[in-house]
């Protein structure tokens, strides 16, 4: 199957199943792309929530719009887009029209009210999973937890907790040494790629 | 012209919300009154529906206030303007990105980031599970531990968390599979 059709198709099934904010997606990204087409890694898609939640836009459409760009350029993000958007073009065009005096709108949300639940279980699992496979240092530990409490305790915006983050990474390679270590390789592999 | 008006306005909409689909709702809900597009119990519903129908939040509210004002055209025009912002500016991100990725600034500071995203969605599931499954209006109100949990919602958490762990079947089949339970169970 065409390359850009499949990322159309794989966008509309996600769009179709996420219910709530951004995160809700990303258990399905990850079947979808990582584990059963092994199109990205998996390390890849948070890097790409990252971006979506420090740049202006729905978060969703930004992850999607990134992750369509990484599998195949201007046109994968343009495919992984409307892939994502026309699920909710079609239902809540439907629900507009049909549901005039909103009499159904009960069954919404007692259905919204346990898929809410299924997704908590869902991201519980992807982060046990992010834990799993990260470094398991003590200072990954510590922006984990240190994150997590500024959000759901100082209601602080994810903005300033992904901009602390990555200065904190920064910091902490470059007084292991790290840092100094890798623009060397980095300048040697760009002099050799350059001749 | 309303078609034109309605992208402009959503353009900007995209242009400004940072922070997903609930971000974008005071700015829907002053664009709403300033120019009459609906009423207030209107609103109400349309956020309710918007919340629990598949799709990001913001796009649902874009597709509901589009199509009210001027049918199937506005829809997809509302909904067009609000993403529009995130192709441009991401797809110039996404394109740097790309070139920078390997840098070693760039890797050092998504090494912190990592860590922070799982913070990130982790926060997610506590504010859901908040609403949900924590009942701490109760335990404020009568002071008893009994009652901090809705022991439905508890049992049918760890339910599916148990299967998602023993199974390891797609997401969809769980999501599904809650969504009849909300229905039959009246969540």
């Amino acid at each position: 199957m065409n390359k850009l059709l499949k990322i159309f198709l794989i966008f509309f099934k996600i769009g179709s199943f996420t219910f709530g904010g951004g995160y809700a997606m990303l258990p399905i990204i990850k079947r979808e792309l990582v584990d059963n087409l092994g199109w990205i890694k998996e390390k890849d898609i948070y890097n790409y929530y990252a971006i979506g939640q420090s740049t202006p836009g729905i978060i969703a459409v930004n992850t999607a719009t990134m992750t369509g760009y990484s599998l195949r350029g201007v046109k994968g993000a343009l495919a992984a887009t409307t892939g994502f958007i026309m699920p909710s073009l079609i239902i809540i065009t439907l629900i507009a029209t049909f549901f005039k005096r909103f009499q159904q709108i009960d069954l919404f949300q007692h259905a919204f009210a346990a898929i809410q639940i299924a997704v908590v279980a869902l991201i519980i699992d992807i982060v046990i999973k992010m834990w799993q496979k990260s470094d398991k240092t003590k200072v990954s530990l510590l922006i984990f937890l240190l994150a997590f409490l500024l959000l759901v305790i100082f209601n602080i915006s994810p903005v300033f907790v992904i901009l602390g983050s990555a200065t904190a990474g920064i910091l902490i390679q470059y007084f292991r040494g790290n840092l100094q270590n890798a623009y060397y390789n980095y300048q040697n592999d760009n002099q050799g790629s350059d001749e | 012209m309303i078609y034109l008006t309605l992208f402009l306005e959503f353009f900007k909409v995209g242009l400004f919300a940072l922070g997903g689909g609930l971000a974008a709702l005071p700015f829907l809900q002053d664009l709403i009154v300033k120019y009459g597009w609906m009423t207030a119990e209107e609103l109400l519903n349309m956020i309710a529906i918007s919340e629990s129908t598949p799709g990001a939040i913001g796009i649902n509210t874009a597709t509901f206030i589009g199509f009210n004002t001027a049918g199937i055209p506005g829809g997809i025009i509302a909904t067009t303007g609000l993403a529009a912002p995130s192709i441009i500016i991401i797809t110039i991100i996404a394109h740097y990105f790309r070139k920078f990725n390997q840098h070693p600034l760039v890797e050092s500071a998504f090494s912190g980031i990592r860590p922070a995203v799982a913070g990130l969605i982790a926060s997610a599931a506590f504010e859901l599970a908040r609403g949900g499954i924590f009942q701490l209006q109760n335990l404020q109100l009568n002071g008893s531990l009994l009652e901090l949990f809705d022991y439905k919602s508890l049992f049918l958490l760890l339910i599916i968390f148990a299967a998602i762990r023993k199974f390891k079947k797609h997401p969809i089949i769980y999501i599904s599979t809650a969504a009849l339970i909300g229905i039959i169970f009246k969540f």
